[in-house]
């Protein structure tokens, strides 16, 4: 696998990054010497090997329906640019 | 639109197309619905899940995002997906994945959603719509995964700023997905309604379209009947059964024209207009499409045992299709009228209240003609009505043992409906009781005859139906309450008819 500049633009633009025109092909580079490196993980042959999804083998912790939290406007808000009546305030987003 | 294996279950069905200048068309619809799961906390954090509150209340740190905050996921939601997947005759996952749904926008503080992709904790099921003509239409679910609500975004309250409130933020929400089995505007609303209805038994949603408990995304394409599927556009949000009908409508009118003026469909993300009447392109959705999701690596799996899920349906409720099975056998009642008074679990058992011991096709009528006519023209439900099961059910009785007519027990469901009250004290009070006195009876038509030889003349000459102004006199003249059947027979025999 490796990725062209447009890919790198495509999810750069994805990922709300800035990237310069003359930075996409270096950027395109170190990011297929970095596929490079992972793809060596696929000489491994892990057919019967189930996937791991955890590193602690314990099982998903779970909360009961209890209202345990909330009511907490002034904290939620206080690292907001913006606020006004109680809402965050934000440039104007409409489709 | 999720992953999911599309097939075309009614291929080559016939019927119910749309007329183009070309020719028929068939309408292909599919539907996801999100359903707000009712639960007192949110899906991954304590917050209250209630609708409202001031802005930014019903909000944590967890769901504000900040930075370090962890989900845990509230098991009771995890159980009321369950629940409705045991009502949609679904399969149920014991171990499903959340995965991160990535996108941007100011009311989604995390950056991602978190969802379910690959393995959802509900596969395939089915809904069994209920058709107006008594048939049934059996729509396939594909799945049905737990993910989290967005916040809101209020864009009329400020000239160039938008205000956000994250109240709704990761509330849990159950993405239901349907089949394209849907073929018409009309069947996607009858399938909304059964699928809330289902949901309401289950007590799982409330349905409530107007405070957004339940919305729904369509999917609309069409084709030449028999052809292969054509290019599907998504319809975002819609949140009244009226705007889908009509969006529907409009969307499929666009599709037909672009094609038979040699266009192609671009698959694309379609938003309705409500005050314009149709739908437009949402072309900052365009880039996002690219939802890049992967396993959430703050979650473990979702892992459940059987034993918990047979808990679960041990505990449900009878559910629509088998309550109205039940009142067709046990009521002798039509596929339509028993379709009708499930449709809300209240009605069934108002309904089963009335029938108790009494009539059954005629409690029916009662309650779908009458109650829910004047329900219906008065803006209530029967939860805020003020005639009661009991209250009806007395009244039945009082039409059974012929102290009212028809028509006089319909006055006093009048009375009953607009100012509440018992029946049986309707009728003392207000002297309604009927006349089946034959005495009184023919002293009444005697009058009436007496004082009008000139149309006697003319029934005895062979116009007979004058005598039907001869039946309106008399029951003028005793207040309405002649026993039609016995004012009817006494007339005739006094005509010698």
């Amino acid at each position: 696998m490796s990725v062209d500049t447009d890919t790198v633009r495509r999810i750069a633009k994805l990922a709300r990054l800035a990237i310069a025109d003359e930075m996409l092909e270096p950027m395109a580079k170190e990011l297929n010497i970095i596929l490079g490196w992972a793809e060596q993980l696929n000489e491994v042959d892990t057919g019967s090997v189930e996937p791991m999804t955890s590193a602690a083998q314990t099982a998903l912790k779970k909360r009961s329906d209890i209202v345990t939290d909330g009511h907490m406007q002034e904290a939620v808000l206080r690292n907001a640019p913006l606020t006004e009546h109680g809402f965050f305030v934000v440039p104007k987003v409409v489709e | 639109m999720s992953v999911q294996e599309i097939y075309d279950a009614r291929h080559g069905e016939k019927g119910g197309y749309l007329t183009g200048a070309t020719g028929e068309w068939e309408l292909i619809i599919g539907m996801e619905v999100h359903a707000q799961i009712s639960s007192k906390a949110k899906l991954f954090s304590g917050s209250p899940a209630d609708f409202g509150g001031e802005p930014n209340e019903h909000v944590s740190l967890v769901d504000a995002a900040m930075p370090g905050m962890l989900p845990v996921i509230n098991e009771f939601c995890v159980a009321q997906a369950v629940r409705t997947g045991l009502g949609l005759n679904a399969q149920i996952n014991l171990r499903s994945v959340f995965d991160r749904k990535n996108y941007f926008y100011p009311d989604l503080p995390q950056g991602y959603q978190i969802s379910q992709f690959t393995y959802p904790v509900v596969g395939r099921g089915e809904v069994r719509v209920d058709l107006p003509d008594g048939g049934v239409r059996v729509v396939r679910i594909e799945r049905l995964h737990l993910e989290q609500d967005a916040g809101k975004s209020l864009h009329d309250q400020h000239p160039s700023m938008s205000y956000v409130d994250l109240n709704r933020s990761g509330v849990a929400l159950m993405e239901i997905v349907s089949q394209p089995d849907i073929r018409s505007a009309e069947e996607a609303t009858l399938y909304l309604e059964k699928l809330r209805t289902i949901l309401r038994y289950l007590g799982t949603c409330d349905g409530n379209m107007q405070e957004g408990s339940m919305r729904a995304d369509i999917n609309v394409s069409v084709r030449k009947p028999g052809r292969p599927l054509g290019t599907r556009c998504e319809i975002k949000n819609i949140n009244s059964m009226r705007f889908i009908r009509q969006a529907i409508e409009y969307e499929a009118r666009r599709q037909i024209e672009i094609l038979e003026e040699g266009g192609s469909i671009h698959q694309e993300t379609r938003l309705y207009d409500q005050v314009k009447g149709e739908t437009r392109s949402m072309r900052s959705k365009e880039e996002s499409h690219d939802y890049r999701y992967f396993p959430d690596p703050d979650l473990l799996p979702l892992e459940f045992t059987q034993a918990w899920v047979d808990d679960i349906a041990k505990g449900l409720p009878e559910l629509p299709d088998a309550k109205k099975a039940r009142f067709m056998s046990a009521y002798g009642l039509s596929a339509y009228d028993a379709s009708i008074l499930v449709a809300d679990r209240e009605t069934a058992e108002y309904f089963e209240q009335v029938a108790k011991g009494r009539d059954a096709k005629m409690a029916a009528n009662w309650v779908i003609t009458n109650l829910y006519g004047a329900l219906n023209e008065a803006g209530l439900t029967i939860q805020t009505s003020l005639v009661s099961a009991a209250a009806l059910g007395r009244l039945l009785d009082l039409l059974a043992d012929q102290t009212l007519s028809g028509r006089l027990a319909k006055d006093v469901f009048e009375i009953m409906f607009s100012s509440g009250g018992d029946p049986e004290a309707i009728v003392l009070e207000r002297g309604l009781k009927q006349v089946t006195d034959t005495g009184a009876i023919d002293a009444a038509i005697d009058a009436v005859m007496a004082a009008n030889p000139d149309k006697v003349a003319e029934v005895k000459g062979g116009k007979d139906r004058l005598l039907g102004w001869f039946v309106g006199q008399v029951m003028k003249s005793t207040g309405g309450k002649a026993n039609p059947q016995m004012l009817n027979d006494a007339l005739r025999q006094k005509f010698g008819l």
